[in-house]
């Protein structure tokens, strides 16, 4: 994974970071209730469970019924994180997400492990790459993919005070390093600008920040100045940032370790083509799912990595010298 | 008033009223379905007496000016199809205007076609999508019991929807957990949409089941007040969650629906709309004179 991120530091997994935050959280508010279907060990949520039993529960495998539950206990006042893989909790529990939570608007924030393709060598049963389509579907719910452990922190804070469903997706592997602290300027639906650039805008989230970042490095020593935009929050988008980055830079790269089709991109790309069409290119997958292999490996083959974007920039920019 | 009899000592006013409410509900169901020109008349009449029973019978405790009062017994239709009994309860209860009930599932009305919470007050959960109420009704047994709060939760599913598998994941859950305020009761009808439960996916042995994942089951007749009632109190007295299975029959009430499957989801015509209510029209006079027999009764106990 290291060498994917070169000049940049691995932090913590996002999934840990969420682990730690919800603990502190739970130190300060009695009103979190954290459930979990036998992955609390994976997922993190069992650092919460070792100092709250009496405010955790494990439901067993048992992904529709967590979801029912927490839905219960936040019409009855509580706030509850419930977490399993990112796969398992959207995709088995959404019938539950749509009728139990999204549709009675309930305080019930979801958080999901293992997203992407990068938990790796467990194989593409366990890469959750359609999750964060199927979560925005959902009206009234915010969704959320941090990119590194300090965004994870501000996301965790954020969602036990936004009133009403939130998704946060969590990774496995470490992290590459974005911010040096949690940034106290973090807010659902506002984008964070990471690099500075007029030629085009890189709009990412999760570990695609870091790969964002990388390429925009590289594309600097070509005497190309590309924005780099941090877009955790999918839902709501933050529309405004989308359109100046149309505006100001003229071309856009969205990157996302998720399906092009119902993510990020398409989100993006729908304000786009609303408020200002400028062309657009898309690094994610396409139309696939990934398989078996070493983290760092999949990215590559499946076209995750600061390559990738930094490709997808020139043509981005190719096309629009061709369009003028 | 005294100390509360127990059950079998209430007298026979109490259940005689309760028989006229029910009379009054089936009323409004067919009304309201035939006004609706849609909707699932069977298995709203299945659960006519187990509604009355719960709103009626001294089981349920709430407050109609307070919806939202926190110590509030919670009771969950699982069985979503089934709201307009609801409906019709929580009309006569003073929830809402009983000229209310015929605007269900018309435009900007209140009562949607399936239950919705925080559209109508006095319903807990939006179902519709079979499966969810006993789950959802579990996260609130186990809130009560983080909050120190002793109110019950009582989740009505139908005979079909037990064939769903979030049913029994939160029926195994409720059983390790073993919250005593949580009760199910199942409207057990014997017929889904497509026919016999039976000979579609048959339930039985379906004490057995929810015994085997640790909850206390009774079996009732569940058109009779008397073993409703008395059910229903068994299992506020059980010390883990309980389970009463009642013994229904689909279209109760209206002689041309009685186990008839074609009005599972098909709404009386109006022909059919004056025959059901000439049936019920006996019963109608009765429950009025009753219910006045009632209040002058407890006018004079009063004085």
């Amino acid at each position: 994974m290291k060498t994917l991120y070169e000049g940049l530091e691995l932090g913590k997994a996002t999934r840990d970071a969420y682990g730690e935050a919800l603990r502190d959280l739970g130190r300060r508010h009695d009103d979190i209730v954290v459930l979990d279907a036998d992955l609390a060990v994976s997922t993190r949520s069992a650092f919460f469970g070792e100092e709250f039993p009496d405010r955790f529960f494990n439901v067993g495998i048992q992904e529709a019924n967590l979801v029912g539950v927490a839905s219960g206990l936040a019409s009855s006042g509580k706030v509850p994180f419930i977490s399993s893989f990112a796969c398992f909790v959207i995709l088995k529990g959404f019938d539950q997400l749509r009728m139990a939570v999204s549709y009675p608007r309930l305080n019930v924030k979801v958080v999901g492990s293992h997203g992407g393709i990068s938990p790796g060598e467990d194989g593409a049963s366990q890469q959750a790459v359609e999750d964060v389509a199927l979560a925005c579907s959902l009206p009234d719910f915010v969704v959320c993919v941090p990119s590194d452990e300090y965004q994870t922190r501000a996301a965790v804070e954020a969602a036990y005070a936004h009133e009403g469903p939130v998704y946060i997706r969590t990774g496995r592997p470490k992290a590459p390093l974005i911010y040096d602290g949690v940034p106290a300027d973090f807010a659902f639906g506002r984008a964070t600008l990471v690099r500075e650039g007029g030629d085009a805008t890189i709009i990412a989230n999760g570990i695609m920040v870091g790969a964002a970042i990388v390429a925009h490095e590289r594309l600097l020593r070509d005497g190309i100045r590309v924005r780099v935009l941090d877009m955790a929050t999918v839902k709501p988008l933050d529309e405004e940032a989308v359109r100046l980055a149309a505006r100001e830079t003229g071309a856009i790269v969205t990157a996302e370790e998720h399906l092009i089709h119902g993510g990020l991109g398409a989100r993006v790309a729908q304000v786009v083509c609303r408020d200002h069409p400028v062309p657009m290119e898309f690094v994610g997958l396409d139309d696939t799912y990934a398989e078996s292999g070493d983290p760092g490996a999949l990215l590559r083959k499946y076209g995750l990595t600061a390559d990738d974007i930094e490709a997808a920039v020139r043509r981005v920019l190719e096309r629009r010298r061709s369009m003028v | 008033m005294g100390e509360a009899a127990p059950a079998r000592e209430r007298d026979r006013l109490t259940y005689e009223r309760l028989r006229d409410r029910a009379t009054v509900l089936r009323r409004h169901i067919v009304q309201m379905l035939a006004e609706a020109k849609s909707g699932h008349p069977g298995g709203s009449l299945s659960a006519v007496e187990i509604v009355t029973a719960l709103y009626f019978g001294d089981i349920l405790r709430y407050d109609p000016g307070r919806p939202g009062w926190p110590d509030r017994d919670r009771f969950i239709l699982s069985k979503g199809h089934g709201v307009p009994v609801q409906y019709a309860a929580l009309a006569e209860a003073g929830f809402f205007p009983v000229e209310e009930l015929m605007s269900l599932r018309k435009i900007d009305s209140r009562l949607q076609g399936h239950p919705v919470l925080g559209a109508t007050p006095g319903i807990e959960a939006s179902t519709g999508s079979l499966g969810q109420g006993l789950s959802i009704g579990l996260g609130m047994a186990l809130a009560a019991k983080m909050d120190g709060r002793d109110y019950r939760v009582f989740v009505l599913l139908g005979d079909g929807e037990c064939q769903e598998g979030q049913v029994w994941e939160a029926a195994m859950a409720a059983g390790h957990f073993r919250p005593d305020n949580l009760i199910a009761i199942v409207d057990y009808n014997k017929y889904q949409l497509d026919g016999a439960v039976s000979e579609i996916l048959d339930l039985e042995p379906f004490a057995a089941k929810w015994e085997s994942m640790g909850w206390a089951v009774r079996e009732i007749d569940g058109h009779d007040l008397v073993q409703v009632v008395q059910g229903l109190e068994w299992t506020i007295a059980e010390s883990g969650p309980a389970c009463v299975i009642a013994h229904t029959v689909k279209g109760k009430g209206v002689s041309f629906m009685e186990g008839e499957n074609a009005y599972h989801g098909v709404a009386p015509t109006d022909e059919e709309l004056a025959r059901a209510l000439g049936e019920l029209e006996g019963a109608l006079i009765r429950a009025e004179q009753s219910i006045e027999r009632e209040a002058a009764a407890e006018k004079e106990a009063g004085r």
